[in-house]
């Protein structure tokens, strides 16, 4: 919403000073975005003539300009818009000026091969409109003799730009926001005086408003104005559609601009004699289309408010008007509309039609349905200083009777919510200075809502009107209390947070990344979840939600490759997606590690990292927190994506049904997929919500402290057993042989070749034996051995290798 | 006795000469081998008459004594030196560059939002959490904003249908929601967490974090919200002074409803918090709506109470000057390792937020 102090002034009788009054707009909620000449930067924009256009040499798209900036200078500018052509009047900005819509400053460059001295600008870049389409075009007549001068007056006052939230479209108009400052103590709010023309006629065309269901439209007023001689504005009209940042166009159509920016009053103007005799406001059939002000054909769904003719549509009511009924120069009889549309009718009409206009913004914000007589009034008497003609009788259609919103409002809510007490009569005084109609019972008010105020309905909305014109720099802040009834986190949340900064303290980077990643890249990773579609991706390689997080994983780990890193660790904790119902989703911990350990190191042999170093990774976070390594349970069943051989999953127990991680090699097929060259690549992961909560705190899992101090011995052994016999079930057997006395069995050899069967490899342990009631003597120690060469025979089929 | 004299004399005077191992050892033999001087002295005691024997033996002793203490102390002096010489050429070049380090790193908005859970951890929040996908309803409608409000335009949103009933959460709020529908008032949490809007250039990523807060009990007052929101930043921001400004706004699921703005300055080119004439939005709060405490069955006759919201990444990039928005979620090795926090470095209230 853009205004000047000056236009604020013809409605608000104050002496305030402008900053104060841009200080008090934002502290009432009215936020002022900025405070500038629309043209303080301006000086750099000046009127100026193509004279001659030439192709560009190297690019079929570009033009390279003429260009005639006064005092006998012609310069060359580079241009891509295809209405550039000799003999235009446009304006051109020089080198160093900014673009008021990008900000961004201009400089000498070269594009494709030759240099250009500036820019050729369109409506939208001046921030003139919304016309992006070619460069200004200005009229001969009018600035055939500026050439060279700036186009900007520099004697602009200065604009405000409020940015208004969705609640408060009275503050779309110059007038509300004068209001607002009245009520904030700041002047009082001046009447608006009309001189009482006299009404010469009734206007005779007549208007229906069909009883459709759902009409978008309640009420629509009416007057014509006959015989006017449309033409441009005059200065000061122009004036104020410059500084709401728009391009005069012809003074009826300006005039119906200004009235809406003024009095938030959206108002449509008509050549009354376009009109094929009478208006007929309906829903409209599916099928129908309107040639729209904004040259555009809209195809139209059923139900949208339209307003019609015999013909057929005019216009999208409360959105645009169509270009069959417009006003133009030529104009003589003008059918001015003031209506009321239905918010929710012009919402979902602007939606299907992907259509944005200033009437639209402000009908689907909701308008003051009282404003309807004022708007004509304001319009036609205006009209006809302007461009002369006779002004009708005024002509008001409704199918509904406005209706008056009341609030019963217990003064004592004020400061229950806000924490500080204002006096009955200054909230009185406040809500009747925005337009509330109060009057006072023992502990309550009974309130009016003025019909500008859509946005309020109950108690609590008063309660924001008061303290928001007081200011909230009168809430008195309070201290927290430093008491905490409940823990900050649940379990889960701290193993979150464990997991997280032990997988970090391993050496890997967290990252963060998307929770959506590319399609092509995320069927390699899905496994069995559904794919889950973006509907409205910003980029199709951001199409789907992840159902791992490894796809954006291993596209970073690429880009950090192609940066010249070699030994990278990377993870990210996260969401993974199983379907696109809520809570469907798991906590996932997706981790990378690449390249060599070691590398370039004196004095220690480099090697690829393998499938054992994130094994240890895995094994060692789970046991950090606090899971007993004792009872984990391997097995090779894994993922596609990993290499099948060099690739495993981790069970809490080995009774587990679900797997809490997976650990391997990423399957080199996957890695020639994504085109990432890596000497090596391994991965784990971490199901966080397969992770079972301990049940007690660790307080009460500490088992009694038991220790022996009798000798203890140790033992090799080595087994021939199958090749593809598991190490993890030699040394779980061994370890349940005799919990009492073997106290560790640990893997130090594996070997196969030369003295061992083909199909055979042998398995080297040392078996630590200890016992808590004695020192084990030599036949007690044999007796172990023995034992665990039979069963460890027996279970395994394995060999002692002797 | 002048034997002993003599002995004495004498091996005092061969032990004062550079000698080695070997040569003590012959020495020792000469001594007290079996038949060694002193040994030999030793056996001459039996033959002597009963006042002789204790003078010469208690004679004899002493000299025993300081030979073997003479002998022994240069043995350790030998030992010594060739255990030390020994050392010398054993030694390396300590400034060759020590084993390979593998420093993990902690990702910026991780350690901000410990940060932020620590400080409201101090003053009784507790952290709660909820799906990034939710249905229309949580996300819009419970939170008192209809299909048809404007409001809806100002959040871009991702849907997941069709019907545009599944989207991405384009805030934390519904958690809100969601953590009122399950318990009984009070209520008094934060909730961090990613949110989505279908928005990309230089200031706006498609994902962002954000942190509700959520306080209902029976009198929670706006002086609450100011309370709270003072102590969090000042907390955050490790600074005793720092400007800050409520002014009126408006959200559909709080009435009234205020954005905050903090002081800053430009000092060398660099944002400096605290003081300083301008103004930067960081959060958006209010007293929640009555119509939100009725959908989520709360009776707001009884129970009222405050919520906000703030932006994590962007608290993050003021705090430790990170410019790029964007870069957070690029995964450049060097921009981790730069704004990448130490693992054990973690926020705790006693031994403070950061180091």
């Amino acid at each position: 919403m853009k205004f000047t102090i000056g236009w604020l002034k013809e409605h608000l009788n104050t002496n305030k000073k402008e900053s104060e009054i841009i200080k008090k707009l934002t502290n009432i909620g009215l936020e002022v975005e900025s405070f500038e000449k629309i043209s303080s930067e301006a000086n750099g924009f000046k009127v100026a003539k193509i004279v001659n256009v030439e192709q560009h040499p190297n690019a079929d798209k570009l033009k390279v300009c003429d260009v005639d900036i006064g005092d006998q200078k012609t310069i060359k500018v580079v241009c891509g818009a295809r209405n550039a052509k000799k003999n235009l009047l446009t304006i051109y900005a020089s080198p160093g000026s900014i673009i008021p819509k990008n900000k961004m400053k201009l400089s000498v460059s070269k594009i494709r091969g030759v240099t250009s001295y500036g820019m050729l600008c369109s409506e939208s870049e001046l921030n003139l409109s919304n016309n992006s389409e070619g460069i200004m075009e200005l009229k001969l007549s009018n600035y055939s003799n500026q050439i060279g001068k700036n186009f900007f007056k520099n004697n602009q006052e200065k604009v405000v730009d409020l940015s208004i939230t969705p609640n408060r479209p009275d503050c779309l108009g110059v007038r509300g926001v004068a209001r607002d400052l009245a009520a904030a103590g700041f002047g009082k709010l001046k009447k608006i005086v009309i001189k009482d023309d006299k009404r010469i006629g009734s206007q005779n065309i007549k208007v229906k408003i069909l009883k459709n269901k759902n009409n978008g439209c309640t009420i629509f007023g009416s007057c014509l104005i006959r015989g006017v001689n449309n033409r441009e504005s005059p200065k000061w009209l122009k004036d104020k559609i410059l500084s709401l940042g728009q391009k005069p166009i012809s003074a009826i159509v300006d005039i119906t601009n200004f009235v809406m920016f003024d009095l938030n009053r959206p108002l449509h103007a008509y050549d009354a004699d376009k009109i094929d005799k009478e208006i007929i406001v309906r829903n409209s059939k599916k099928g129908e289309t309107l040639v729209a002000l904004d040259n555009k054909e809209y195809i139209l769904d059923d139900q949208m408010c339209v307003i019609t003719d015999k013909s057929g549509v005019l216009g999208l009511g409360g959105i645009i008007g169509g270009t069959r009924s417009g006003t133009e120069f030529e104009t003589k009889n003008v059918l001015l509309e003031s209506a009321y549309f239905l918010p929710r009718s012009i919402r979902k009409t602007s939606k299907v039609l992907n259509l944005d206009t200033d009437a639209k913004y402000r009908f689907e914000r909701g308008i003051d349905p009282n404003s309807i007589e004022i708007g004509l009034s304001r319009a036609a008497r205006l009209i006809k200083e302007i461009c002369g003609g006779k002004i009708s009788k005024i002509d008001i259609q409704k199918t509904e009777k406005i209706k008056i919103c009341k609030i019963k409002f217990p003064t004592n809510l004020f400061e229950k919510i806000t924490g500080f007490k204002v006096k009955d009569k200054e909230i009185i005084k406040i809500l009747t200075d925005l337009g509330f109609g109060v009057s006072k019972k023992k502990f309550e008010l009974e309130l009016n809502v003025p019909s500008w105020r859509p946005d309020i309905t109950q108690p609590i909305d008063i309660v924001e009107e008061i303290v928001r014109v007081k200011g909230y720099e009168k809430i008195k802040s309070i201290e927290p209390k430093k008491i905490r009834f409940k823990d900050t986190l649940n379990a889960q949340q701290k193993l979150f947070h464990f997991i997280q900064r032990a997988i970090a303290s391993k050496g890997y980077y967290e990252t963060v990344t998307w929770s959506f990643t590319d399609s092509k890249i995320n069927i390699l990773f899905k496994e069995n979840y559904d794919e889950i579609k973006i509907v409205n991706p910003i980029s199709s390689e951001l199409d789907v939600l992840r159902n791992s997080i490894f796809p954006n994983l291993l596209f970073y780990l690429k880009k950090n490759l192609d940066r010249g890193f070699k030994d990278i660790s990377l993870f990210e904790i996260g969401p993974i997606f199983k379907s696109n119902q809520p809570g469907q989703q798991h906590t996932v911990v997706g981790a990378i590690k690449s390249g060599k350990i070691s590398r370039l190191n004196w004095n220690e042999k480099e090697r690829m990292v393998d499938v054992f170093d994130v094994k240890k990774d895995l094994i060692q976070t789970l046991s950090e927190a606090g899971y007993d390594k004792q009872n984990f349970f391997i097995r090779e069943k894994s993922p596609i994506y990993y290499h099948p051989g060099k690739s495993g999953s981790v069970y809490l127990d080995k009774d587990d049904i679900e797997p809490i991680g997976y650990f391997g090699e990423i399957h080199p097929n996957i890695l020639n997929k994504l085109d990432i060259k890596t000497e090596s690549l391994v991965s784990f992961e971490i199901y966080l919500d397969r992770l079972k909560n301990n049940k007690s705190k660790l307080k009460d899992q500490k088992s009694k402290y038991e220790y022996s101090d009798y000798q203890k011995s140790e033992r090799d052994f080595a087994f021939i057993v199958d090749k593809n016999f598991k190490a993890q079930d030699l040394i779980r057997i061994i370890s349940s042989i005799d919990k009492e006395l073997i106290k560790s069995v640990k893997l130090f050899d594996i070997y196969e070749g030369e003295n061992i069967p083909s199909g055979k490899k042998s398995i080297a342990l040392n078996v630590t034996i200890q016992s808590s009631d004695k020192t084990l003597d030599e036949n007690d120690l044999e007796k172990i051995n023995k034992k665990i060469i039979t069963i460890v025979e027996t279970k395994s089929g394995a060999k002692i290798r002797s | 006795m002048s034997d002993i004299k003599k002995i004495k004399d004498e091996y005092l005077n061969k032990l004062k000469n550079d000698l080695k191992i070997e040569n003590l050892n012959q020495i020792k033999t000469e001594l007290f081998g079996k038949n060694g001087q002193i040994s030999n002295l030793f056996k001459k005691i039996g033959t002597l008459s009963q006042d002789e024997r204790k003078k010469f033996a208690s004679a004899l002793n002493i000299v025993k004594e300081e030979l073997q203490e003479k002998i022994n102390f240069k043995i350790k002096e030998i030992e010594d030196k060739e255990i030390n010489s020994k050392l010398e050429s054993e030694k390396v070049d300590v400034t060759l560059p020590e084993r390979e380090i593998s420093q993990g790193k902690i990702h910026p908005v991780s350690q901000v939002i410990d940060e932020i859970s620590s400080i409201f951890s101090e003053i009784g929040f507790s952290v709660e959490e909820g799906p990034d996908v939710e249905n229309e309803h949580y996300n819009f409608t419970a939170l008192n904003t209809p299909d048809n409000h404007p409001a809806r335009d100002m959040h871009d949103t991702f849907y997941l249908d069709q019907n545009k009933k599944l989207l991405l959460r384009t805030h934390t709020s519904p958690v809100q929601v969601r953590t009122m529908l399950k318990g009984k008032p009070p209520f008094k949490i934060i909730a961090p967490g990613r949110t989505y809007r279908s928005d990309s250039d230089q200031t706006h990523s498609p994902m962002f974090h954000q942190v509700e807060g959520l306080h209902i009990d029976k009198d929670i007052n706006m002086g609450h919200l100011k309370g709270c929101l003072n102590f969090f930043i000042k907390s955050f921001f490790e600074i005793d002074k720092i400007k800050m400004r409520f002014r009126p706004s408006h959200f559909p699921f709080t009435e009234p409803s205020a954005e905050v703005d903090i002081g800053y300055e430009i000092k060398n080119g660099k944002i400096v918090i605290g003081e300083g004439n301008k103004w930067l939005e960081i959060l958006g709060c209010g007293m929640v709506h009555p119509n939100v405490l009725k959908n989520v069955n709360v009776n707001p006759n009884k129970y009222q109470g405050y919520a906000f919201g703030i932006g994590i990444d962007r608290l993050g990039m003021l705090k430790y000057g990170i410019n790029d928005l964007r870069a957070f979620f690029e995964t450049d090795y060097r921009w981790l390792n730069h704004f990448g926090f130490d693992p054990l470095d973690v926020p705790s209230n006693y031994r403070g937020l950061s180091r």
